[in-house]
């Protein structure tokens, strides 16, 4: 098979690739209709333990699961050694940027990014600066969105620095596999992902406030059971063994956060909070937010309790900062990038809107706020008509906008009603960062299910795939 | 553990044992009304149904006019109706979905492998024949969800507040049967009388899956001081006022140790658990079965209201 892509599989050349010999050998002996019949057995497993989203009442018809792809991706031991350094470099100099942006803004200063990008974005929260947070940490729980375009070549095309999610798919996309298909493991060496609660677990643990004399009391804070989220809360919650949370379980007593328990007020130390800051306290930010906790930000800066990740983080994972990035690493650690951003135009920039608005059949354009693959243009696949309408947006509000150009995103054979098919996908890694950088060797393969998309979200149609490091 | 939590644990198993309980009492009622009998006597049994599981207003409103299938459906699947078995199970799996972290995988398992089940059922789907064995199964996954929690769940305060629930629940939906039907075991009754009095009392005692035993227990034929005494003093029967009074403060007790706190509800309990085991059957009727039975509800009312004050149920 060859393709005009990167095929995780097959490469370009269409010989398959060494990591996925085995898989490739064991595809090949499977009938198709064997393959379906294992799909929907998965899916009916994922549909018992409730892994769904999209909650809005009790109707099952509501709750829709995320297609899972019962094809592996497959990384190599030094493909993650590669990977791995890069991200923990990143994640490194993501939370130094925090620190600096709320404290003395050396990179500033420095004319290195300019000012009007930081003090005037909406994801900057003033009433951070000066704030300690434990260890300096702002963003302990990051997702960063890489996607493949060569043998050789992973480039970042997003940080995840607010509340990343998708970890639980991850966990439950192995655990999945290795029900169905345990054979697969006994003939590979798949590095194991399972830690990742206790990690998650140590490095909360690790940001507790100083001085505490006892074992630091931790809870995940969810918006509630209509969340499309909520079903990854839980299994945080419940793998870690702490308490989850909603905002009316919650009181700030005395300067201190606590919980209303069977027995009183227990007191909070740690709160990861899975819910934006703009609900956080709505005595400092929406003032109409039902989901978060009065007075908490108090509390805070106070230093009483670590909330996870910090409020403000967002400031890093701006996509007007993104382009900026590169820079940031170098600035904060001295050294090149090890893993590659996409080459981004920063619509503000007249020479870059020039460029964009010239070549918009060929780009991709975001909203510099925007998530969830909403409100883009991919223009390859857009009509005339889509692309002039865009246009008029764009230069309505060009500082609103960044573009990109249209990715060749690595394919993975994929199962599709017509049998295994080439699928474009990318790889969010979720890193932990406390006392140490802790990675457990995997992520969440999206995979987009519709032929040629390049649009991986879920709330786009993506599927996710099980995501195996091999060992050595 | 969040008082919420304690809340959600309560009320969830509250649902499943009503659900379960609405199923049994709507076999009996079918079994009633397949009964070859002159007139309107369906009525009556429907009626006594739709009063014991408090639903009797409310399907009124709605439907004025007793009518077999329409009151079928009204227990078993209508949303409007918060005693229905759909809105059981609907707000059980609600509890359980906000809750999961104290309960076991296997358990939340169960419960929404139940709501996914049953709420793929397509009312119309349900003819008469269909009734009894989605009955069946409906007692079967709450029996399924019993077991499940007792073989897997930590003996802590999760399970303290989870027997809680069942068993206030069982007490009152054990009592209420007894009040609706209290006229057929008065002895002095005089609306009573001859084979179908016999068939009231396997009835009442087949609502709560007691007509065998009841045998083994007492030897003799049914007697309706005797199943009076049997569901509301034996506590060998495991849906008796007695016994579910037992497990009650056997949990409330458990629950001040564990938190290392007496609290004023478990004498609230023991005083109700002295009732019972002092209790005599005659003089029960002397003073009013009726009247028992009355001060009993209220009695078991009160003690969720100062179960769920003194825990923080609701912050």
């Amino acid at each position: 098979m060859v393709t005009s892509y990167f095929d995780e599989m097959y490469g370009s050349g269409g010989t398959v690739r060494s990591p996925y010999a085995m898989v490739a050998e064991w595809l090949g002996t499977q009938r198709i209709a064997d393959l379906k019949s294992k799909h929907d057995e998965a899916e009916a497993l994922f549909r018992r333990t409730g892994i769904t989203f999209s909650v809005y009442n009790d109707n099952a018809s509501a709750e829709r699961l995320i297609p899972f792809d019962i094809v592996p991706r497959i990384i190599s031991a030094s493909e993650w050694r590669q990977l791995s350094a890069g991200i923990e470099q990143r994640v490194r100099a993501l939370n130094a940027f925090m620190y600096d942006i709320y404290h003395r803004q050396e990179i500033l200063k420095a004319g290195r990014i300019p000012a009007e990008l930081i003090v005037q974005n909406e994801a900057f929260v003033p009433e951070m600066i000066g704030v300690e947070p434990p260890l300096g940490i702002y963003s302990h729980i990051i997702g960063i969105d890489i996607v493949r375009t060569s043998e050789n070549e992973f480039l970042v095309l997003e940080d995840n620095t607010r509340t990343p999610s998708g970890v639980s798919y991850m966990l439950e996309n192995r655990e999945t596999m290795m029900h169905m298909f345990p054979d697969l493991f006994s003939r590979n060496r798949v590095a194991p992902v399972e830690n990742y609660p206790i990690n998650l677990l140590r490095t909360l643990e690790s940001v507790a406030p100083r001085g505490l004399d006892r074992e630091p009391v931790i809870a995940v804070l969810t918006p509630g059971i209509h969340n499309s989220a909520y079903f990854e809360h839980a299994f945080l919650a419940d793998e870690m063994g702490v308490e989850i949370v909603e905002g009316r379980d919650l009181v700030v007593r005395d300067g201190a956060l606590h919980m209303q328990t069977t027995l009183g007020l227990r007191q909070v130390d740690v709160l990861y909070r899975r819910i934006d800051d703009d609900f956080l306290d709505p005595l400092v930010f929406r003032k109409d937010s039902m989901l978060g906790v009065p007075g908490v930000m108090d509390v805070y800066r106070s230093g009483r309790t670590t909330i996870v990740n910090a409020p403000g983080a967002g400031i890093a994972d701006d996509k007007a900062i993104y382009s900026y990035i590169p820079e940031i690493i170098e600035f904060y650690t001295g050294r090149a990038p090890i893993l590659k951003n996409v080459p981004t135009h920063n619509c503000r920039r007249s020479d870059d809107l020039a460029y964009v608005l010239e070549n918009l059949e060929k780009l991709v354009v975001k909203e510099v706020h925007g998530s969830g693959g909403y409100g883009m243009l991919v223009g390859p696949a857009a009509s005339a008509a889509e692309i002039e309408a865009f246009r008029l947006k764009l230069t309505a509000r060009p500082s609103n906008y960044i573009a990109q150009p249209t990715l060749a995103l690595s394919t993975c054979p994929t199962l599709v009603d017509a049998g295994l098919a080439p699928r474009h996908l990318d790889l969010r890694p979720f890193v932990l960062i406390g006392d140490q950088v802790r990675l457990v060797p995997g992520g969440l393969t999206r995979v987009a299910l519709r032929q040629g998309s390049l649009v991986v979200n879920s709330s786009q149609g993506g599927g996710t795939k099980d995501t195996w490091v091999l060992q050595d | 553990m969040l008082g919420r939590t304690a809340n959600d644990l309560f009320w969830l198993s509250r649902y499943v044992e009503r659900a379960e309980n609405m199923a049994r009492l709507l076999e009996v009622g079918y079994r009633i009304v397949l009964l070859p009998r002159e007139g309107q006597g369906f009525h009556e049994e429907w009626r006594s149904t739709l009063e014991s599981t408090g639903c009797a207003q409310s399907y009124e409103r709605k439907f004025g006019q007793i009518n077999t299938r329409d009151v079928v459906d009204f227990l078993l699947f209508d949303p409007d109706n918060p005693s229905s078995i759909y809105s059981c199970l609907s707000a059980a799996r609600r509890n359980a979905r906000a809750q999961r972290t104290a309960m076991t995988r296997d358990m939340w398992e169960c419960l929404n492998s139940s709501w996914l089940e049953f709420s793929a059922i397509k009312p119309e789907s349900v003819t008469s024949n269909a009734l009894p064995g989605l009955l069946d199964w409906i007692r079967g996954r709450s029996a399924l969800f019993r077991g499940t929690m007792l073989n897997t769940i930590l003996r802590n305060d999760t399970y303290y507040f989870s027997q809680l629930g069942t068993f206030l629940e069982r007490a009152d939906n054990t009592a209420r049967i007894l009040d609706v039907k209290y006229y057929v075991l008065l002895p002095s009754s005089e609306v009573v009388g001859g084979g179908v009095d016999n068939f009231q009392w396997g009835a009442i005692l087949r609502s709560v899956s007691a007509h065998r035993s009841y045998r083994w227990v007492y030897k003799e034929n049914y007697k309706p001081w005797r199943i009076a005494e049997y569901l509301i003093l034996n506590k060998q029967m495991p849906r008796s006022l007695g016994y579910s009074y037992f497990e009650v403060a056997t949990a409330l007790e458990d629950l001040g140790d564990y938190y290392h706190h007496r609290q004023a509800c478990q004498a609230t309990a023991a005083n109700t658990v002295s009732l019972l085991e002092s209790g005599d059957i005659n003089a029960i009727f002397q003073s009013g079965l009726h009247e028992f039975l009355q001060d009993f509800i209220a009695r078991n009312n009160r003690l969720g209201a100062e179960i769920a004050d003194t825990y923080h149920f609701s912050g």
